[in-house]
């Protein structure tokens, strides 16, 4: 699995409608999904649900990558299939293979279509993260701050690997050659430097954050907010009403897998 | 010899970052390569030891076509000490660390002994040979990476911006050790923008600017024309300024040292007093 | 009869060692820094420079622990009493590497971000952020993310997050180390621009005399954790020039030329510090 998969993962800064939806709406769409996904265990089920968020990937304009996501997905799925094919029909490895898709794309769409700021600014909302985040390390909004901060130092570590990797093997490391015994010891010099290098500069980043008044009293404000629209409303509403319908659907009959 | 012909270099995502480079770097060439951040002096650094492969032309480093020869394989005569320490820190001791190229390299242990304690030696490091290297400041780091790729005694040594955060001393030790290795027949290629440290040095300059190359020539030449110096982002010496100030006194404009400032001021200035003495 | 620009730093034989080392990283420093000055604050690697810097906004004592002697006001408070948090309002610091100062997705975030933490008014914020924007050129930049940006776009971000502070002193500490030459001087003279303009008080730290020279009007040179010399710029690199070259410090090329040239008796006066100086004294001299 190559780094190029992860591509459909990646957040894309565009303004479609899908993008403009607030985090929430969009993390209630894959609850949405996940619920009779993982309720339920027949065929016609899953391609439904792979089919209704087709529409999502188009207006998203994210269903090139998404496919990248899916050759990722590949691997996994092959062996999902195989081991129910022990353990179940193949009918229900099908249905189980399918259900893994599902989610992949759920879980694809809403990273593709959601930046991390706003990511992080749903996650300053959310009490019960507040409240960890209270109990944990002393401020409510130090979590979302920390996730935000992750995410905002991923390209950065990214070059510096390749400039480990690149100054290491100017010395004549090659990652290639040897048994998997020696591969896995050629890691050394690339991972210590780059340990190394990922503390040095969050500490540098932690001193210069201090040094702007972070993280101030109580009252920490935000220049940005969320705002919820009437589309979210209406969304939140249809997501909301396929939780509810499928909860019903599972009490109140039993579904085959075919 | 190294010789790049005609390279030109496209990253994956479409940046085109080297267009038709024409060079030749021999054995005892001393070489600045100065130009803005993002003109290309990395990307041309890391094409010297086979780091990257061109996207057109070729890359020979004796004879040998870099995307036929392994990195690890050039790497035995090309030196290129990264800009930052810290990516390649990464062992118990100093000792350790001066000594991984080698070993990679294949040398006997007695002789990777011996080339650690020679190479810690000229570079002022014995006494630290068994410190962490994580302990030491960021000169003393800065001298430790340098050891670690020196003690393989590349043929060619490739500095990526030497001087950043040093401060005078710090680079006047760096000068005469880079001097010292050039006149052992080493070929020494520093690349930087410390216009001031050049000018000092006297090296042979490579300006390049968005990728190509925009002019060659020793120092002197090079960094006193103002349309190339600010082509690339940088400043003309101050030698360089001062003399386009005194040139209706009959002063040559492409003085960039101090040395040789001095010697034409002073005849000057006996002259004057001269007069003023003949006048009075 | 105007006033005196009041003191807005006062250090009385301040001292700090760091956990752990053997040795004092400042000692007995005696320093008062009036307003609107601009100070270059430069000595050998390990002299003490950033130790000192870090004092003024309170990184020492709050995020670097160890033994602390004597006493610093700023802008009348005593820093031990103080949380960074509180200092950052009047003291902003813009770090050496470019890079590690931003931490936002967008630069326009970046720059909300110390507002943010004193807890303004969201109209007050937006106010400040396109404040700092406009006066540092980097309103073009809003939407880009940090990593996408030049060292020199980099460091303009980090300089207007710190405005947004509104505060009264900027150290800047090596601020130009990772930018090329008319970079460096760009930020510098946009540095001394916005000093002008706002009326603060700023605190260089630099190896690089003759990048600061026409800016600093005071030079205050530190070895070994000690203050050596403390003076009008040009002054103190005139009466001190032995010492200051003995220490190493990055004296312009120019001045060293003078100082040669004075030495063999071709040439007599102060000696200068920027290149249009020195070029106006040699030409009159040799058109005589």
């Amino acid at each position: 699995m190559s780094l190029r998969t992860l591509e459909g993962f990646k957040f894309s800064t565009l303004k479609t409608p899908v993008h403009l939806l607030d985090p929430r709406t969009k993390f209630l769409i894959v609850i949405a999904v996940l619920v009779p996904a993982l309720l339920f265990a027949n065929i016609y089920v899953m391609i439904a649900l792979l089919v209704s968020q087709l529409p999502l990937l188009l207006v998203g304009k994210v269903a090139r990558r998404w496919a990248l996501s899916l050759r990722a997905g590949v691997f996994l799925s092959g062996l999902i299939f195989v081991v129910n094919l022990f353990t179940g029909s193949y009918l229900s490895a099908i249905a189980l293979t399918l259900r893994f898709l599902v989610l992949l794309t759920s879980f694809s769409l809403f990273f593709m279509t959601t930046s991390p700021d706003d990511l992080g600014l749903a996650l300053d909302r959310i009490g019960a993260v507040r409240w960890l985040s209270r109990r944990w390390l002393g401020y409510p909004n130090a979590l979302s701050f920390t996730f935000t901060t992750a995410v905002r130092l991923v390209p950065t570590l990214a070059v510096d690997a390749q400039t480990v990797v690149d100054a290491q093997r100017s010395r004549g490391l090659e990652l290639d050659k040897g048994n998997l015994l020696k591969r896995v010891r050629n890691y050394i010099p690339i991972l210590i430097p780059l340990l190394l290098i990922a503390i040095r500069r969050s500490l540098e980043l932690a001193e210069a954050l201090e040094s702007r008044g972070f993280p101030g009293k109580e009252g920490r404000t935000s220049l940005f907010q969320l705002k919820l629209r009437p589309v979210d409303y209406a969304i939140v509403a249809v997501s909301l009403a396929m939780i509810g319908i499928s909860f019903w659907i599972y009490f109140h009959y039993k579904i085959p897998v075919l | 010899m190294i010789t790049l012909e005609k390279v030109s270099f496209t990253y994956r995502s479409g940046q085109r970052a080297l267009q038709d480079i024409d060079l030749n770097i021999a054995g005892g060439d001393f070489i600045a390569i100065m130009g803005e951040n993002g003109a290309g002096k990395t990307t041309l650094a890391k094409h010297l030891n086979g780091l990257l492969k061109p996207s057109q032309g070729r890359v020979l480093v004796d004879g040998e076509d870099t995307r036929k020869v392994s990195v690890a394989r050039l790497s035995r005569k090309v030196g290129l000490v990264f800009q930052n320490p810290d990516h390649l820190l990464f062992s118990e001791t100093v000792k350790d660390e001066v000594a991984f190229g080698l070993k990679n390299f294949g040398f006997a242990p007695e002789v990777v002994h011996n080339q650690v304690m020679r190479t810690l030696e000229a570079l002022g490091l014995s006494e630290y040979a068994e410190t962490s290297p994580f302990l030491l400041s960021g000169g003393e780091r800065k001298r430790v990476a340098l050891a670690a790729i020196l003690a393989t005694e590349p043929d060619y040594l490739i500095l990526d911006e030497p001087t950043i955060g040093q401060d005078y001393q710090q680079k006047e030790r760096l000068r005469n050790f880079i001097l010292q290795l050039y006149s052992q027949g080493k070929a020494v290629v520093m690349i930087t923008h410390d216009v001031e440290f050049v000018a000092e040095s006297n090296p042979k300059v490579i300006l390049l600017s968005q990728g190509r190359i925009v002019a060659q020539g020793p120092a002197d030449s090079v960094l006193s024309k103002d349309e190339l110096v600010k082509k690339a982002s940088l400043v003309r010496p101050q030698m360089s300024r001062l003399f386009g100030e005194l040139t209706k006194y009959g002063l040559p404009s492409d003085v960039v040292d101090v040395h040789r400032a001095r010697i034409l001021l002073e005849e000057k200035l006996s002259e004057a007093k001269v007069r003023v003495a003949q006048n009075s | 009869m105007a006033n005196a620009p009041r003191e807005i730093i006062i250090a009385k034989n301040l001292g700090f060692q760091y956990v752990g080392a053997r040795r004092a990283a400042i000692q007995g420093i005696d320093l008062s820094i009036r307003e609107d000055e601009f100070i270059l604050l430069t000595g050998p690697s390990g002299c003490g420079k950033t130790s000192l810097c870090r004092c003024l906004n309170g990184l020492i004592p709050n995020f670097y622990q160890g033994e602390w002697t004597g006493e610093l006001l700023v802008d009348g408070l005593s820093v031990t009493t103080q949380l960074t948090s509180e200092l950052s309002r009047r003291v902003g610091y813009v770090f050496q590497n470019p890079e590690n100062q931003l931490f936002a997705l967008t630069v326009e975030k970046d720059i909300a971000f110390g507002p943010e933490n004193l807890g303004l008014s969201r109209e007050e914020i937006r106010q400040r952020v396109d404040e700092a924007m406009n006066v540092t050129g980097t309103l073009p930049l809003r939407d880009l993310a940090p990593y996408e940006l030049s060292g020199g776009q980099q460091q303009r971000v980090a300089l207007a997050g710190v405005l947004a502070m509104k505060p009264s002193v900027i150290v800047l500490d090596e601020p130009t180390s990772f930018l090329d030459p008319r970079t460096a001087e760009e930020v510098m003279r946009a540095t001394d621009d916005l000093r002008r303009e706002l009326g603060l008080t700023i605190v260089v730290v630099e190896h690089r005399l003759d990048l600061v020279a026409r800016y600093a009007e005071r030079i205050v040179v530190m070895d070994a954790g000690k203050i050596v010399a403390d003076g009008d710029l040009e002054e103190t690199l005139d009466e001190k020039f032995d010492l200051l070259a003995g220490l190493g410090v990055g004296i312009p090329r120019v001045s060293l030329l003078w100082a040669a040239l004075r030495r063999d008796g071709l040439v007599s006066g102060k000696v200068p510090t920027r290149v249009e100086d020195a070029a106006s004294s040699l030409g009159g001299m040799m058109s005589q």
